[in-house]
């Protein structure tokens, strides 16, 4: 009993209740909602945000933001497809490893800026989201990537599937949630990255060498949006200097407010993340359903952002205020 | 003793070496300095690559099409040296516009539809205000959800069409006084007014005791909330100023009016060797900055630069500001 109200009252539980309820609202309204194919849209919706956000997650957890990381999945997306247009008969897996290459090289010098130069993360990462995505458009002379360079293997990653019809992109990215929930539950870095975000001042009095910790959180984001820019080739065909990954951060940084992690640090589960970019997939999936257009899109995106921002101040504020009552 | 003494003496020596530094040492070291020792070296650059650069007129010209980002950077000046920051005035531009432009489509007259713009602008400003202050959520994000937030209903008002402007409200750029361009005008004017407001008033120079320290300030009967307030309320009317000015310029407004806007205020105010943290800054360091954005994007435009690289400079631009601004300000520690 007092382990089924542990687990109804933790933030997990609320936002699984909110796609419960969210789905069942527009499966009434629109009954074509509950089935499979509208499952698989979800599902294809989500996976580049998920690899991202689990990135952003860990950013976030040790109270830094990075608001590069649709640029830098944009620069990774088309240094791959430039090697693809110039060797096309390299073995396609390399993508993979060029992509993530870069995607934390990108990451490394965010890291490097936020911590030897002791800039605020934001104002460096709106700086490299501009000379990024600058550097994406100079690389590839303003020119699309077109459909006929990406390897016809990696497009059918997000076609054909092992097993039960799950595309491989899908099973990669929840690959990469579990690893993450592997990294921060079960490793030194997991708990020092939490260590870092909830009390900054302690961390290195306690032998966390937080230089270090935090150059490896930049550089994983940047390897995760790395290897969502590979995904996005294979998802979209494409690598537009332009498009391609723009706005990503956005919905990124939403699903993982959403998810529960709290902008202020040391705050966050990946579970939660995964649940976050889930209700947002759903949302995005019901929309065109609705005969909403999708120019909302971005305002729910901001309004999503601070709702949650409201809703994670007062379960600070409550949760304090639990915690005292306990105590007495 | 006599070991005391000596200690004493040297010590007065040094107050009285920093209290006697020379003028020019101490002008040296303002961040304003660097920025005006790289417009003018900007400026000889850029005539050195093309004849056509020294055209005043050009010049001129080229600065309506950035001045309303900076007349709203000197207010994100006040705002970022009271150690809050906001990124939305861009898309705050956006929807002002949008609504301004929607309300005068539609057959308001053209004093009420400024009206409503300006409304908006308002209201925006003191949504972010409430959040900021009311709630205590720290301004960063508040003002990235903003961003997104304000862009995304003026995307829902617009859609993907654009909104055209009545003909006669069309050209602010193109009226000229004296042989300057309206817009210039007004951020000169804007630029001597915040300027004096900053220094020579009180309530400018408790905008710097805020951002220095917001606890003392506060325990010394300075009432930060209303003044950060009153500063989100005026960010947001002068970003609805802007939006409208933009919106006159081009003649027709879509709901990526200014996109991307924060970036270039964020880097004139850092240019202008703005801390970051709050405390120090200038209005005249953002008043040069926004000149030395303008010859160097004029410079780029006229060695004939792809837009593209363009970004790319902006990028670098800011990083290299705040280091230099940080690194200025830790060997001049007051």
């Amino acid at each position: 009993m007092k382990n089924l109200r542990n687990i109804l009252l933790r933030r997990e539980a609320g936002i699984f209740v909110m796609i419960v309820l969210f789905c069942i609202a527009v499966g009434i309204e629109r009954p074509q909602f509950w089935t499979l194919n509208s499952l698989r849209i979800i599902l294809l919706l989500v996976p580049l945000i998920m690899i991202g956000a689990m990135g952003q997650m860990l950013v976030l957890v040790a109270r830094h933001v990075d608001l590069s990381i649709g640029s830098m999945l944009g620069f990774s997306a088309m240094v791959t497809g430039l090697m693809f247009r110039h060797y096309p008969e390299i073995w396609w897996p390399v993508g993979f490893i060029v992509a993530i290459g870069t995607g934390t090289l990108l990451g490394l010098f965010n890291g490097v800026l936020v911590t030897f130069f002791r800039l605020p993360s934001i104002i460096v990462t709106l700086g490299t989201l501009n000379l990024y995505r600058g550097l994406t458009y100079i690389i590839s002379d303003a020119r699309q990537i077109n459909r006929q360079y990406i390897p016809s293997d990696l497009k059918a990653m997000s076609q054909t599937s092992p097993v039960f019809g799950i595309p491989w992109i899908i099973i990669m990215s929840f690959m990469v949630a579990l690893l993450t929930y592997y990294i921060v539950m079960h490793t030194q870095l997991g708990r020092q990255i939490f260590a870092i975000g909830s009390n900054p001042i302690a961390a290195p009095l306690r032998g966390i060498n937080v230089t270090q910790v935090t150059l490896i959180v930049f550089a994983l984001a940047g390897a995760l949006s790395g290897l969502a820019g590979i995904m996005y080739a294979s998802r979209w065909g494409f690598v537009n200097p332009s498009n391609t990954g723009a706005g990503f951060e956005f919905q990124v940084i939403a699903a993982v407010v959403i998810g529960g992690v709290s902008i202020n640090g040391g705050v966050g589960s990946v579970l939660g993340t995964v649940l976050g970019v889930l209700l947002l997939g759903c949302v995005s999936a019901a929309l065109p359903l609705l005969g909403i257009p999708g120019t909302t899109q971005n305002a729910i995106y901001g309004s999503v952002i601070l709702i949650a921002l409201l809703i994670d101040r007062t379960v600070r504020q409550k949760g304090l205020a639990s915690l005292a009552r306990s105590k007495t | 003793m006599r070991l005391n003494e000596a200690h004493l003496q040297t010590r007065e020596q040094k107050l009285e070496t920093t209290l006697l530094r020379p003028n020019w040492h101490i002008l040296l070291v303002r961040p304003e300095s660097m920025t005006f020792v790289m417009l003018i070296v900007g400026i000889v650059v850029g005539s050195l690559l093309s004849p056509y650069f020294l055209d005043v007129k050009y010049i001129l010209r080229s600065f309506t099409l950035t001045a309303e980002f900076s007349i709203a950077a000197l207010v994100l000046t006040l705002v970022i040296i009271a150690g809050e920051i906001d990124l939305s005035p861009a898309s705050n531009m956006a929807l002002s516009a949008c609504l301004f432009a929607y309300a005068q489509a539609a057959g308001v007259p053209m004093p009420i539809a400024i009206f409503i713009g300006l409304a908006a602008g308002l209201a925006m400003g003191a949504f972010n205000a409430v959040m900021v202050i009311r709630f205590q959520l720290p301004s960063i994000i508040v003002t990235i959800g903003t961003l997104i937030l304000f862009r995304g209903l003026a995307q829902v008002i617009a859609g993907d069409k654009s909104i055209r402007v009545v003909d006669w409200f069309i050209g602010i750029n193109n009226h000229l006084i004296m042989g300057v361009p309206l817009p210039v005008i007004i951020f000169l004017i804007a630029s001597i007014v915040l300027g004096l407001v900053l220094n020579m008033t009180t309530y400018g120079r408790q905008i710097y005791q805020i951002g220095t320290n917001e606890t003392a300030a506060r325990h010394s009967g300075i009432k930060s909330k209303q003044i950060k307030f009153g500063l989100f309320l005026l960010i947001g009317v002068v970003s609805a100023i802007c939006g409208i000015m933009t919106a006159s310029r081009l003649g027709s407004v879509r709901y990526d009016l200014g996109l991307g806007g924060e970036l270039q205020m964020v880097l004139m105010a850092m240019l202008g060797g703005t801390y970051i943290f709050g405390g120090r800054g200038t209005i005249l360091g953002t008043f040069l900055a926004a000149w030395l954005l303008v010859v160097v994007s004029t410079g780029m435009t006229v060695a004939n630069l792809l837009p593209a690289i363009q970004l790319t400079v902006l990028g670098v631009l800011l990083i290299v500001a705040i280091i230099a601004t940080n690194f200025i300000y830790s060997r001049t520690q007051r």
